[in-house]
């Protein structure tokens, strides 16, 4: 076998997408590629959300985050100890790019608040994936008011030791899905732990990707 | 009878804001819906709970 340089070109779009057609069907990869889908926030739930939609070829991933990458975030969220001190949205893009280069990606390294939801005129699908449940409330009320034919799955309920099986995606009106257990706040002793925060943001990439295929059953 | 997040309650009559203030719920965390519709927050006062009614009451907790 020939040693690998580092340098070899990467597959080709046409390459990339027979792959994926290959795993989900044509016409599925047909509309994950024609969804728009924001990532509010890109913690431990909104990286790992945006690296799934990514691998599954969601075709637009708007990504929304004012922070940098801090030291503290590597335990659960995906950025690489390299990309400590950048804005988070620039790190996500790069992760993205290496993983899935035939995407478009969108950032706005921005704060939301009550003000600028519009900011998400053009997403099909909004994940909320904050960590504050004020931020979180405000994000779920503002976009189900401002935006009620648009789609919300949020997230409440991920910290702690608990078992991975309390954690579930909730129906919660045509428009608004819930993940989480519901009840374990990041306050606790624990806090945030990977494994956890990763089955909670997994929920929640999966019924993204459930919406795009026209089944709105959690 | 009303349906408040699954559980029967006589909450007809109040209006959202009066439900709210006989719970334990922080307003600034919970978003409310009412048959399927969310009630903005601005109407909290002003939405009144009527019979027959289903009311989902989502209160976050932090983490992400």
């Amino acid at each position: 076998m020939r040693i690998k340089s580092g340098f070899e070109p990467i597959p080709t779009r046409e390459e990339y997408m027979e792959s994926l057609v290959k795993r989900h069907g044509k016409e599925r990869q047909e509309r994950f590629l024609n969804a728009k889908a924001a990532v509010c926030g890109l913690g431990g739930l909104g990286s790992n959300i945006a690296v799934a939609l990514a691998r599954a070829g969601v075709g637009t991933l708007h990504l929304i985050d004012y922070d940098c990458v801090d030291l503290s975030n590597v335990n659960r969220q995906q950025y690489m100890l390299s990309q400590v001190g950048k804005k988070k949205t620039d790190a996500m893009k790069e992760i993205i790019t290496a993983v899935n280069p035939y995407i478009k990606v969108v950032t706005d390294s921005v704060k939301i608040s009550g003000t600028n939801l519009s900011l998400l005129s053009e997403d099909d699908i909004i994940c909320e994936a904050f960590d504050g449940a004020e931020q979180k409330a405000m994000l779920v009320n503002g976009v189900l008011e401002k935006y009620p034919q648009k789609y919300i799955v949020a997230a409440s309920g991920m910290a702690g030791m608990y078992s991975a099986n309390d954690i579930r995606t909730r129906k919660i009106t045509n428009h608004f899905f819930l993940c989480g257990d519901g009840e374990s706040d990041a306050d606790g002793d624990i806090g945030l732990v990977a494994a956890r925060v990763m089955v909670c943001a997994a929920h929640q990439a999966h019924m993204v990707l459930r919406i795009i295929d026209g089944i709105y059953d959690a | 009878m009303v349906k408040i997040n699954g559980q029967e309650s006589d909450a007809a009559g109040m209006t959202v804001s009066q439900y709210i203030s006989t719970t334990d719920y922080n307003i600034d965390r919970i978003a409310v819906e009412k048959n399927e519709q969310i009630v903005p927050k601005m109407q909290y006062g002003t939405t009144v709970i009527e019979d027959g009614d289903t009311i989902e009451i989502v209160s976050f907790v932090g983490g992400g």
